[in-house]
């Protein structure tokens, strides 16, 4: 592809640095940009962005390396990239994508020699409900097969831009199968803020306190404690206690929607349709800990949701309901600002993701400090899941007591769950907490289950015998993924594919995970392609405990779950592919040798092992 | 340990390495004559035996880049009670595994074609020459290993660490300063 010129570079690069101003927080947000416009992040901008942002070089191109969705090498004009998760894998996603680089004569990973279009995986693009799904140029295509892939093939051909694509290629919906009180009751932007300055923030954190709700992202932190934690920490810099415009000690609320767990999908749902439930909730915490400022972190999968959340924004503030003064309150400002990810898992824990807000390298901090105390910028912050901010605004406007009796002793509530795999009616269910595995398997309609994988690859895999055990924290904790197998499934497949993923997004900082994760990979593939034994199941289970036992954070830590679940619940899985018992080479030895003996057109008994 | 007929046999060779790893075991200094007291070689480059014969412990340096790697390689797995890993080489690949980026046909061509100064530029096709593999391997992919002996070259304190663990029925175990290179 060709360099664009250092003319046209200025010329696309001097409205964006403009948008961004000079704040380096924006890095992330100007990178996405620029690489939307050129396909990639020329070496030029980066000297530009650098002086501009006024960082040294390297800060900018350590952050272009860490996002999968930015390069330094062009990628096609085209770049369509196959979610790989598990579900899309079981509908067919690795002959689809074969299907499509035969068809356009472009290698996979590579860019084709006219720099019109590039093919490659990425980690699952949350819709797992509708796929095998992709993204072209960041834009999600659902529903993939070979006609749809016919037509964006002749689409990519006759070069036409994807925002004149036929709309029914874009098609994303809701798949609402269950609803209770989260998804099922009308709600009425505002009221839930009425509330609040009704009753008094002091009042609500009590209310927050008596619903017992817990992090919905997994793991089931009290939200009412971590909103109090913020709201008695205080920023000081030099003996001087940093504060927001309107005089108030400063603190930041964070909308986690980077919503990277292979198999989830409800955030995404929420914020198409229950938007203002949301930056109600968001609000909300904000009066609670008194932020003035807040942010969604969306990922950046859920792009083409972004215009449609920043007119809820928009309508929000004419309606007062967010801006100076809310619902008339004087001294009571809050605002929401979207920030978009770039392709990286890690951004959903919260200290990366806060990291990535500033606009750095999505690497975790060390903990403690929290961030509730340290958080973006070195302000108190809240960060809470998508669904937690829901159910705040739910319960701000109806009562701690409404939203305790729901639910069991430890896990108040309802819970939404993700629903993929092999199912007749796969989607978005809510349960109350404390509904057992068969009673979803039975509504969802799935077929001869065996398996399911709660809560992502970084959950737990169930087993058919264990399907009367209940989503709760006291039993199965979930954020919200549930990938149903049945009987007939290679479970050892979903494994690896999960191997394969935190190998992917692994973010290389700590040397456990980065080698530990890759290491994983390695035996799964030799154990797949048929090489294994029994040494290479017992190192996966000597692996899996350095990465539980000595990884910086929760994703090394959870990396070697699904290895080891299987390795205990479903040993046979693994015991068919294994080639003998004792040891066996990685690789086939004659076949590496193939290449030299073509070569050197040799074929004595020396050139064969 | 004092009676000679019980000495511990230790073989040792280098596959694709650089001997390095070698004359770090020879940084062992004085407390080799010691050593010498407690063990005996079978194959090494100091006896040249040619083949490995029944052994307590086998130490292989370098990676596996071609068949009679191979060769050598299970003959020491299949006579030593111990294998070790010694180096990067063996434990990774290594510097020799820098060309698995590169086509075998591209260095082929790179060293006996393009290169000047050779007659007739042809791929030597000689059934002796062992015939590389199209990537360079890590040990532990060919066959199983015991220890790995961490370094480039791991210094001549790490070897003597590890052989009198091994040598007075320890798991072997390397400090810190052992294992940090900068």
């Amino acid at each position: 592809m060709q360099q664009p010129e250092s003319s046209d570079l200025s010329r696309i690069l001097a409205p964006v640095l403009a948008r961004h101003g000079k704040d380096s927080a924006q890095l992330l947000q100007i990178l996405r940009d620029v690489q939307d416009a050129c396909h990639h992040i020329p070496a030029e901008a980066i000297d530009q962005i650098a002086a501009h942002l006024d960082v040294p070089r390297v800060t900018v191109e350590g952050v272009v390396g860490f996002y999968s969705f930015l390069s330094t090498q062009p990628v096609g004009q085209y770049r369509l990239l196959f979610s790989n998760n598990i579900t899309d894998q079981m509908l067919g996603k690795d002959d689809l994508l074969k299907y499509l680089c035969n068809k356009l004569w472009v290698e996979q990973g590579r860019v084709s020699e006219d720099g019109l279009i590039s093919v490659d995986n990425t980690s699952c693009t949350g819709m797992c409900d509708q796929g095998p799904a992709a993204l072209i140029n960041g834009w999600p295509l659902t529903n993939l097969d070979q006609n749809r892939l016919d037509l964006i093939a002749e689409l990519i051909r006759s070069q036409k831009p994807v925002a004149e694509w036929p709309p029914m290629l874009f098609e994303v919906v809701d798949n609402i199968c269950r609803t209770d009180v989260l998804l099922g009751e009308p709600f009425t932007p505002g009221a839930a803020i009425k509330q609040v300055l009704a009753r008094g923030a002091k009042e609500t954190l009590a209310e927050m306190d008596q619903s017992n709700l817990r992090g919905r992202g997994g793991a089931g932190f009290k939200t009412a404690s971590k909103w109090s934690f913020c709201h008695a920490a205080i920023a000081e810099e030099e003996g001087s206690v940093i504060c927001d415009i309107g005089g108030n000690p400063e603190r930041f609320i964070v909308c986690n929607a980077d919503e990277g767990e292979p198999g989830t999908f409800k955030d995404r749902v929420l914020l198409n349709s229950h938007a203002d439930l949301v930056f109600e909730g968001m609000t909300v915490g904000a009066r609670v800990v008194g932020a003035s400022k807040g942010f969604l972190y969306l990922r950046g999968e859920y792009r083409y949701l972004l215009e449609k959340l920043e007119g809820v924004l928009k309508r929000r503030r004419e309606a007062g309901l967010l801006g100076d003064n809310i619902l008339g309150q004087a001294g009571f400002s809050f605002d929401i600002e979207i920030h978009l990810g770039a392709g990286a898992y890690i951004c959903g824990e919260e200290s990366a993701l806060i990291e990535s807000l500033e606009g750095k390298r999505g690497r975790p901090r060390n903990r403690p400090p929290f961030p509730v105390t340290h958080g973006y910028k070195g302000r108190p912050t809240v960060v809470d899941n998508v669904e937690t901010f829901a159910c705040s605004a739910r319960i701000a406007e109806k009562g701690g007591e409404w939203f305790a009796a729901m639910g069991t002793a430890q896990s108040t509530g309802t819970k939404l769950l993700s629903i993929s795999g092999d199912v007749a009616r796969p989607g978005i269910y809510e349960y109350p907490f404390g509904v057992t595995l068969r009673q979803i398997l039975d509504d969802c309609g799935a077929e001869d289950p065996y398996a399911v994988q709660v809560s992502g690859p970084s959950g737990v895999m169930v087993s058919w015998k264990e399907f009367d055990r209940k989503i709760a924290f006291e039993d199965l904790p979930t954020a919200g993924a549930f990938m149903v197998f049945k009987r007939s499934r290679d479970l050892f497949q979903a494994a690896r594919n999960f191997a394969h993923f935190f190998a992917h997004e692994s973010c290389g900082f700590c040397t456990p995970c980065r080698v530990g994760t890759q290491l994983q990979k390695k035996i799964m593939d030799k154990i797949g392609s048929g090489h294994g034994t029994i040494c290479d199941m017992e190192e996966l289970k000597r692996l899996g405990f350095i990465l539980k036992s000595m990884s910086h954070c929760g994703l090394g830590s959870s990396a070697a779950n699904p290895m080891l679940d299987a390795l205990e619940k479903f040993p046979d899985v693994f015991e068919r592919k294994l080639k003998a018992l004792a040891f066996e080479p990685a690789f086939d030895l004659d076949g590496a040798l193939e290449t030299a003996r073509r070569i050197t057109g040799r074929d004595d008994e020396w050139a064969h092992l | 340990m004092s009676d000679p007929k019980l000495k511990v046999r230790i073989a040792t060779c280098s596959l694709a390495g650089c001997f390095g790893c070698h004359m770090s075991v020879l940084d062992i200094d004085e407390r080799l004559l010691g050593l010498l007291e407690l063990i005996e070689f079978d194959r090494t480059p100091l006896t040249d035996i040619k083949h490995c014969g029944p052994c307590d412990v086998g130490i292989v340096e370098g990676g596996v880049c071609n068949a009679e790697n191979v060769h050598v390689l299970k003959e020491f797995r299949k006579n030593c009670k111990v294998l070790v890993a010694i180096g990067a080489c063996a434990i990774t690949g290594g510097i020799p595994a820098m060309r698995n980026n590169i086509d075998l046909w591209d260095c082929f061509q790179e060293v006996y074609q393009y290169e000047g100064g050779l007659e007739g530029g042809q791929v030597p096709n000689d059934p002796e020459l062992p015939l590389p593999f199209d990537k360079v391997h890590p040990i532990n992919e060919v066959v199983k290993v015991d220890y790995f002996l961490p370094g480039c070259p791991p210094s001549g304190d790490a070897i003597w660490r590890f052989l009198t663990d091994l040598l007075n029925g320890r798991e072997p175990k390397l400090d810190y300063e052992m294992l940090h290179y900068d």
